[in-house]
């Protein structure tokens, strides 16, 4: 096992440093220049020859590759550099983020667990009959709308009929614990709906399969009560593909999560992707891509543990 | 005699109603009320703290009530200069020496009393940048020879040749006061820190978040700012900024709305929200690369111009964006305006479209144009104004038979095809701080003499009535000029199509904030000493 664990944590270096090259080309290509963009404001007449210190001190004269090996050479001694829109550090911008997003995406990864396992399992066990179907009207409904329409909407109805709208700025679940949760559990909602409806569906399906399987007839045949086939027979073996959907869903809300947080008006990581990517902030856009490819492979290799551990079938191999 | 007694109660009526008119006008005012914090939203993130590099009202909006200036636009009577740190100032008769007098006592935030040193170092960083520092309106100041501090309290410019806008521009938001030994020690320390004499210190800044100002206990107004502080909530987005004002979050917006926010928000919060509005420094161009075929010939530039309908424009624009006045170079109210009748003689600004349509059309058969010609109309992805004027322009230029593709680009590709040359035509915008003509005109002279002129033409006769009206101390001296340049640009040559429309600025706000007047310009006036809160 450990051996195992080793091999997909050093398997990580190569994927991370092919995600490396390639943003840091796509970027390249990308038209446009931050130096311009920072003084293309209105009565700003900055010389030539500013700009060009300007990209200088960026590191923007250089050949591409200089950049690069300087850029990688930083990442290996874990300095990721400075914003170059903001001169601040990038760990500090991300670490304000970074928080945030982390705990929406637990809170609408908890909301939709909380909902989809018991619902797909409903659903599952009560096949086509009316709690199948308001489940799968849920589900789907779920599917088809999206997130930031159902975050517009809870916010067009706190302002017209309360006259509120949550906390305009983050404090942090140690300061005050009741702030931090007035602020997000509105989008952890609309976020966790949408989510729920992929899992439930996932569960519903995954249940119906197992249910078919010859172990479940036998569980029920030597007399096992209908609740222990189910929990420990059915959910436990169909839960595979369920872990595997919510792990990869909770990844990519740590850092995709624009829209929803435009809307809700979070300072998180996918706002300062955003802005990053808006105002060609070269070391900003390849730290971020950087640790959202981290959190995917991160989070991909956790679930495959935890396959592992819930269904003694599968091998470290 | 009953007649007689109607008539002197009626007279002493009148006397008594106009002896206490006063009194009771100014019982009605109300007196300004010290404490609470004042919770507004601005639109961006600051790239950095320092006034002399940025250029967004992102930066300004928070940063600007930590900082004092030289002098400051009067708020209450725009476009009126006032003292700030400066008490008094006097101009040389060959208005080539301004001396400015400091005021005494001011302090630092941290203390340290404020004198010309400070001044001078400042001004140095703006007209003078050492190496590596970036000064975004060096090129403003490019009139100034030396600055100079004969003693503690006396400032003195000296220019190389008189130039008319440059006491206002000594006026500039953007030139906050620093600390000269600060300066001295790391001329780029004020990009990430605060250091002022404004009305409020320095408490917090979390990134993309908020920033937040507590009240300055030295400041040298005695009894302002009436706040206890204040606290600038960042929200980029249009939806969630006018959300915020609407459920009384934050109190208000700066910037300004378009009016179908400003009509949500006054439909939610009724008579508790109130609205101020005012013509804004600010107008959207339509830049034509006089470099590319066929719009390297004036006929199809002049056909171009007029065919867009201005005041059809103004009347159907303004009902869903800030786009609403009709004006030449200079913004329609301000004082180097071109009068209406001389405007609707240049091409584009007629009010009779359909002869201006036919005129069009004629010019382009004359230039060998075909119809249904086609070409690209670059323009920011950004919905209004930009989008809605586009759209607008191009169903203007339809109807000489012209077929326009509209591009939209995000800003970095926008930019970069706008610096290249690799447009057509394009939608341009133009926002200053104050009515000035050595601002608003500086775009249109030669592109290799201004950097935002993205329209590729080169003129020498422009480049020198803007040096003449530059120079001109004779106020109608420098109209006349003005007048030449506009006519030149507008409808001679037709280089480029300013303005489509000039903006109108809209902030609605919460009634309980008091003291703050709308200016034409959102960069000014926002050093909140004036603000206070009813409640």
């Amino acid at each position: 096992v450990r051996q195992y664990i080793l091999k997909r944590l050093l398997l990580m270096i190569p994927t991370l440093f092919g995600v490396a090259v390639l943003i840091f080309l796509l970027l390249r290509v990308l038209p446009g220049d931050i130096v311009e963009l920072k003084y293309a404001g209105a009565g700003a007449y900055a010389p030539k020859e500013a700009l060009a210190r300007e990209r200088a001190q960026l590191g923007l004269d250089k050949p591409v590759w200089q950049q690069f090996v300087s850029w990688i050479w930083g990442i290996v001694h874990l300095d990721f550099g400075t914003s170059m829109w903001t001169g601040q550090p990038i760990t500090h911008e991300i670490a304000i983020r970074l928080e945030l997003s982390i705990e929406l995406a637990l809170m609408a990864t908890f909301i939709a667990v909380l909902i989809s396992i018991p619902l797909g399992t409903l659903a599952a066990v009560k096949q086509d009959t009316w709690i199948d179907y308001c489940v799968r009207v849920f589900s789907i409904a779920g599917l088809a709308i999206p997130s930031f329409w159902l975050g517009i909407v809870i916010i067009l109805a706190f302002v017209i009929y309360f006259r509120w709208l949550p906390p305009l700025t983050f404090t942090s679940f140690w300061v005050d614990p009741k702030a931090n949760f007035m602020q997000l559990i509105w989008p952890a909602l609309a976020v966790g709906y949408r989510y729920s409806a992929v899992a439930t569906r996932m569960t519903r399906s995954a249940i119906l399969e197992v249910l078919r399987e010859d172990y479940i007839r036998t569980a029920r045949a030597k007399g096992l009560w209908e609740r222990a086939v189910l929990i420990r027979h059915a959910l436990k073996n169909a839960l595979l593909p369920v872990i595997t959907v919510i792990g990869l869903e909770f990844a990519f809300l740590v850092g995709g999560l624009v829209v929803t947080e435009q809307v809700f008006n979070l300072n998180g990581i996918g706002k300062l992707f955003v802005e990053a990517v808006s105002q060609r902030d070269y070391t900003m856009v390849q730290s971020l891509v950087l640790l959202t490819s981290f959190v995917f492979i991160f989070v991909n290799f956790l679930v495959d543990l935890l396959n592992a551990f819930i269904d003694p079938r599968i091998r470290y191999q | 005699m009953k007649r007689s007694i109607t008539i002197w109660t009626k007279a002493i009526s009148v006397v008594i109603v106009i002896f206490l008119a006063p009194y009771v006008f100014a019982a009605q005012q109300e007196s300004p009320r010290t404490g609470g914090e004042l919770v507004f939203a601005v639109g961006g993130t600051p790239p950095s703290f320092d006034g002399h590099r940025e250029t967004t009202f992102a930066m300004l909006h928070p940063v600007a009530p930590h900082y004092s200036t030289l002098l400051r636009f009067d708020p209450q009577n725009y476009p009126k200069i006032v003292g700030d740190v400066a008490e008094s100032w006097t101009i040389s008769k060959d208005a080539l020496t301004y001396s400015f007098k400091i005021r005494k006592g001011i302090q630092f935030h941290d203390g340290s009393v404020l004198t010309t040193k400070d001044v001078k170092a400042t001004y140095d960083k703006i007209i003078f940048p050492p190496e590596g520092v970036v000064s975004a309106r060096q090129a403003t100041y490019a009139v100034v020879d030396k600055v100079e501090t004969p003693d503690e309290q006396t400032m003195v410019f000296r220019l190389k040749h008189p130039s008319a806008s440059f006491l206002a521009n000594l006026a500039s938001p953007w030139n906050f006061i620093y600390k000269a030994d600060i300066l001295a020690k790391d001329p780029r320390w004020y990009e990430k820190n605060i250091m002022g004499t404004g009305p409020f210190t320095f408490v917090e800044y979390v990134a993309g978040s908020h920033w937040v100002g507590k009240k300055n206990p030295n400041y040298f107004m005695k009894g302002r700012p009436y706040l206890d502080g204040y606290k600038a909530v960042i929200i980029r987005d249009t939806a969630p900024r006018v959300a915020a004002v609407r459920s009384g979050q934050a109190l208000i917006e700066f910037r300004g709305f378009n009016p179908a926010a400003r009509d949500d928000i006054v439909k939610t919060a009724g008579n508790q929200v109130m609205v101020q509005e005012s013509p804004w420094v600010c107008n959207l161009t339509v830049t034509i690369n006089n470099e590319k075929k066929p719009f390297d010939d004036v006929r199809v530039r002049r056909a171009l111009t007029l065919a867009i309908d201005r005041w059809g424009a103004s009347k159907a624009l303004s009902q869903i964006s800030v786009m609403k006045h009709v004006g030449g170079l200079l913004r329609p109210g301000s004082e180097f305006a071109i009068p209406e009748a001389e405007l609707v003689k240049l091409a584009g600004f007629s009010k009779n479209i359909e002869v201006s349509r036919k005129e069009a059309r004629q010019l382009l058969k004359e230039a060998g144009v075909p119809e249904g010609f086609s070409f690209t109309l670059k323009n920011r992805n950004v919905r209004e104004p930009y989008e809605v004027t586009g759209i607008y322009v191009i169903d203007q230029w339809r109807q000489i038979g012209l077929n326009v593709n509209h591009v939209q680009q995000e800003e970095g590709a926008y930019f970069n095809d706008f610096r290249q040359g690799n447009f057509e035509t394009g939608i341009d915008y133009s926002c200053d701080f104050m009515d000035d003509p050595d601002l608003q005109l500086f775009k249109f002279v030669s592109s290799d003499k201004s950097p935002v002129n993205y329209a590729r033409y080169k003129d020498s006769m422009l480049d020198d009535l803007y040096d003449k009206q530059s120079r001109a101390t004779d106020p109608k001296e420098r109209l006349k000029l003005i007048r030449q340049f506009e006519k030149r640009v507008i409808d001679e040559k037709a280089y480029q199509f300013p303005p489509t429309l000039w903006w109108q600025r809209i902030v609605p706000h919460w009634t309980k904030v008091k003291g703050w007047k709308i200016t034409p310009s959102h960069y000014v006036n926002q050093d909140l000493r004036d603000v206070w809160l009813a409640e």
